[in-house]
């Protein structure tokens, strides 16, 4: 086990191809267990309200078939939504957690079951004190039933290509008529720093327009110091339009490279 | 250098549909084997995929499509890496006959530790009370077992109506899932190295020694086995089966058993015995519910102690014959039970 706690648990598969997970924090996990509560509730009150019904004929089994199901919803609610969506309850397909095998394999239903099973340590003396502070003191931020069930809990990012017609829109890109200097600008150009300027570009309407004009005009004057183009490419245009013309060049060229 | 991201994903966006499709197939039915041509053709996305990871992350840090194919790549490589068996069908006979026993015997020595450690509270309840009777007050959580055995044997005898009468029922769904409870919460304290199991198995057994002492004590023997023996005798082991599935956990965390597995391996060995026989006493104090309500709160005159006695001797015995002989292999590879 890692020593130091940290926030994504990093895999190397046998090829060498390292991929990370992301680790769900004990507060993302709290908020979605509260969501789990609220859905126990819900279906053992709408469960109590049909089995109720029985008590017309019997209310001994009436109060019977309500304790039983009461016990068996609060217990099995996180084994069986687990199980049948691979790794998540509402709760956490809300929040977008899932439950993951602590070395990336395939998840086990004895895992699912244990990690389960073990809420009734983890949720000593009151709202899960005990697992929140194994947590917390984790380095794959563990409670107490992840540990014995091998398991971890994962964020799972929302995934989403790229937009890449966004980044011309209907402008002509005034920068290829001078070949020589998208060349120079590919070759200057680090590939975080081109994801920076398609980033701002796709995320343009998220952002307020004093903050927009502030960003594009920073990020073209960044830009106009790595490679200078003509000046009558580059008087008629916005800051946006420049950036806009620099991500283009970098991530959609035809003579770009695989 | 950047690469053509819009080339790249056009060209590769093909392949991760198709590995995506064949990882719907296998996690929806996990049980279904692939054909040598299809295992190759997976194989092979998932190489791609991986390799197309590897290059977008030399290449460009475009965290979206780095993040899709990180997801990808890691359900692909928990199917591809996966080494323990997927069963493909689950039997419930099957496993409670033979799966269920057998694990109860691959972990025998956790099941005398727990009886032992059961055994020692008991000695020292029944000592307690037969020093200082008074201290079965602190000692026993019922109230109904303060009184003196005598008279509570008299009341039940000369009763004549069914105090359980319109709550059988309810009274066995209380019993099931506070038993239950119990035993999760005694297999669960095995995380605290066994301590916490171990304090559990020895208060329960003081609790019986102080009930036993108190009852022989007054004479009412054959009341004490009348009432206790046809559920005690499947409850009582159904928690030594939690306690032992308790101390197989704590072993695993202390590392018992001299092969030199990691911490993750010995758990990952022992995750379904631990479910299997946390699932087989639950089953047990399914049993031991029923009968505790329907039959163990009937006395003389209503059903003679010596039946009553007779059916928990019963149950201990066939008890005993399950866990030590169903599902044991015959010379020619079959589980016993399986034939019949």
């Amino acid at each position: 086990m890692a020593a130091s706690r940290t926030d994504t648990l990093t895999i190397e598969t046998p090829e060498g191809i390292v991929f990370s997970l992301q680790l769900a924090g004990p507060l993302t996990r709290f908020l979605a267990w509260c969501v789990d509560m609220a859905c126990i509730a819900a279906i053992t009150g709408g469960l109590n309200t049909v089995l109720s019904v029985l008590g017309v004929i019997n209310r001994d089994i009436a109060m019977a078939a309500v304790a039983l199901a009461y016990f068996i919803v609060s217990v099995g609610y996180g084994m069986a939504t687990e199980w049948f969506w691979r790794g998540q309850t509402v709760g956490k397909r809300l929040l977008r957690l899932r439950v993951a095998d602590a070395q990336g394999l395939r998840l086990q239903f004895s895992q699912i079951a244990i990690r389960n099973l073990m809420r009734f340590v983890d949720s000593l003396p009151a709202f899960y004190l005990v697992g929140g502070l194994a947590c917390l003191l984790s380095a794959k931020a563990q409670r107490l039933g992840d540990l014995a069930g091998n398991t971890i809990v994962v964020w799972i990012p929302r995934i989403s290509q790229p937009d890449l017609k966004q980044l011309l829109k209907d402008s002509p890109n005034s920068f290829t008529a001078y070949p020589q200097l998208c060349a120079r600008l590919r070759h200057r150009v680090l590939p975080r720093e081109a994801n920076l300027a398609l980033q701002a570009l796709l995320r343009r309407d998220e952002l307020a327009d004093d903050a927009r004009v502030k960003l594009f005009s920073e990020m073209a004057g960044y830009f106009r110091t790595m490679v200078a183009f003509p000046q009558e490419a580059d008087d008629s245009i916005s800051d946006e339009q420049y950036v806009r013309n620099v991500a283009d060049i970098l991530f959609s060229s035809k003579d770009g490279r695989l | 250098m950047i690469i053509n991201l819009n080339q790249f994903i056009s060209a590769e966006k093909p392949y991760w549909d198709e590995l995506e499709t064949v990882l719907e197939q296998i996690e929806k039915k996990p049980e279904q084997g692939m054909s040598l041509e299809h295992l190759k053709r997976f194989h092979y996305l998932y190489q791609r995929a991986a390799a197309d990871l590897a290059k977008i992350m030399t290449f460009s840090a475009e965290p979206h499509i780095r993040q899709y194919l990180e997801l990808i790549v890691s359900r692909a490589y928990g199917e591809i890496y996966e080494s323990r068996d997927v069963s493909s069908a689950w039997s419930p006979l099957k496993w409670f006959w033979q799966t269920f026993p057998q694990t109860f015997r691959t972990h025998i020595n956790q099941f005398w530790l727990a009886l032992i450690t059961m055994l020692i509270g008991c000695l020292l309840g029944g000592l307690l009370v037969a020093i200082d009777p008074s201290t079965k007050e602190f000692l026993l959580p019922f109230s109904h077992l303060h009184d003196d055995p005598s008279q509570r044997v008299a009341k039940e005898e000369s009763s004549s109506k069914d105090r359980l009468a319109g709550a059988k029922a309810n009274f066995s769904s209380y019993l099931m899932t506070h038993n239950t409870r119990v035993s999760i919460f005694t297999l669960a304290l095995g995380i605290t190295y066994g301590v916490g199991t171990l304090i559990m198995l020895f208060y329960n057994g003081v609790i019986l020694g102080a009930v036993f002492w108190d009852y022989i004590a007054a004479g009412e023997t054959s009341f004490l086995f009348g009432w206790l023996l046809p559920h005690g005798a499947v409850e009582i082991p159904a928690i030594l089966v939690a306690g032992q599935a308790g101390l197989v956990l704590a072993g695993a965390l202390i590392g018992w058993g001299g092969r030199p597995l990691t911490f993750r391996m010995r758990f990952r060995a022992i995750s379904d015995h631990l479910v299997t026989l946390i699932a087989g006493g639950a089953i047990m104090l399914i049993w031991a519910g029923i009968i505790e309500s329907f039959f163990s709160q009937y006395h003389e005159p209503v059903i003679p102690y010596a039946v009553k006695i007779a059916f928990g001797i019963t149950e201990i015995l066939l008890l005993t014959w399950f866990f030590a002989r169903a599902g044991r292999l015959s010379p020619d590879g079959h589980a016993t039970q399986a034939t019949h």
